[in-house]
């Protein structure tokens, strides 16, 4: 599922226009990434918390090469999946194991209990994707 | 920041809505994600990042207080890949 696709979903779930559930993912994306430069952790309930790490300099090496280069010290966003998703996410595997694993890739299937995913494909890719996000400063 | 925090800045920003109708639109929009990965599939947001969703072996480890060895069930576990784009806004 891409951010357009996302869109959808929303935007056909909740009756909004499309566009407008476009600002809105947008929104939410970008107060994160707001938060995560200020170095504010970020917690939802439910779903997972971001937190920054940060790494020290360290002497890497270029794996084609092998030579050494320096690595600047850096901050990196660290996300921990919540309780419930990670329960949600591997019991998905318990069931598919247990009922019949296998099918193609057995991944894709929907989830149980008419929370659509998204009826994805039609416009792999619309105008409204991607273009702005978190590019800016 | 926690849910509120998110839900405040789009009632804030985008225009048009209230604030119950702002927290129920940002609820959906979790929903989504999370009835995506519970179903396996990955989610790709341009400039945030990707959630993928991996499947894990089994494999022996170990109870550290212990020291007994012990099997470690095969799981689906879900990880978050930052955008090359995210990184750079943290580190400039």
């Amino acid at each position: 599922m891409t951010k357009s696709d996302l869109i959808e979903v929303v935007a056909g779930k909740l009756q909004i226009p499309k566009g407008k559930a476009e600002q809105i993912v947008n929104c939410i994306f970008d107060s994160m990434e707001e938060s995560l430069r200020r170095g504010q952790r970020i917690e939802i309930r439910g779903f997972g918390s971001f937190e920054i790490r940060r790494y020290k300099a360290y002497e890497g090496r270029n794996p084609r090469t092998g030579d050494p280069v320096g690595v600047q010290p850096k901050k990196l966003p660290f996300f921990k999946v919540g309780k419930e998703l990670k329960e949600r996410v591997n019991a998905a595997l318990q069931h598919n194991q247990s009922a019949q694993r296998n099918s193609g890739d057995g991944l894709t299937r929907p989830a149980p209990s008419g929370t659509s995913t998204s009826p994805r494909s039609k416009r792999p890719r619309t105008e409204a994707s991607s273009s702005s996000v978190g590019s800016s400063s | 920041m926690t849910k509120a925090d998110i839900i405040e800045s789009v009632y804030e920003r985008v225009g048009g809505y209230s604030k119950k109708e702002a927290a129920d639109i940002v609820e959906a929009v979790f929903d989504t994600l999370k009835a995506t990965l519970e179903a396996g599939e990955k989610i790709k947001l341009s400039g945030f990042g990707n959630f993928v969703v991996r499947d894990k072996k089994a494999r022996v480890g170990r109870n550290p207080q212990t020291g007994e060895e012990i099997t470690i069930s095969a799981r689906r576990v879900l990880t978050f890949k930052p955008s090359q784009v995210l990184k750079h806004a943290l580190n400039s």
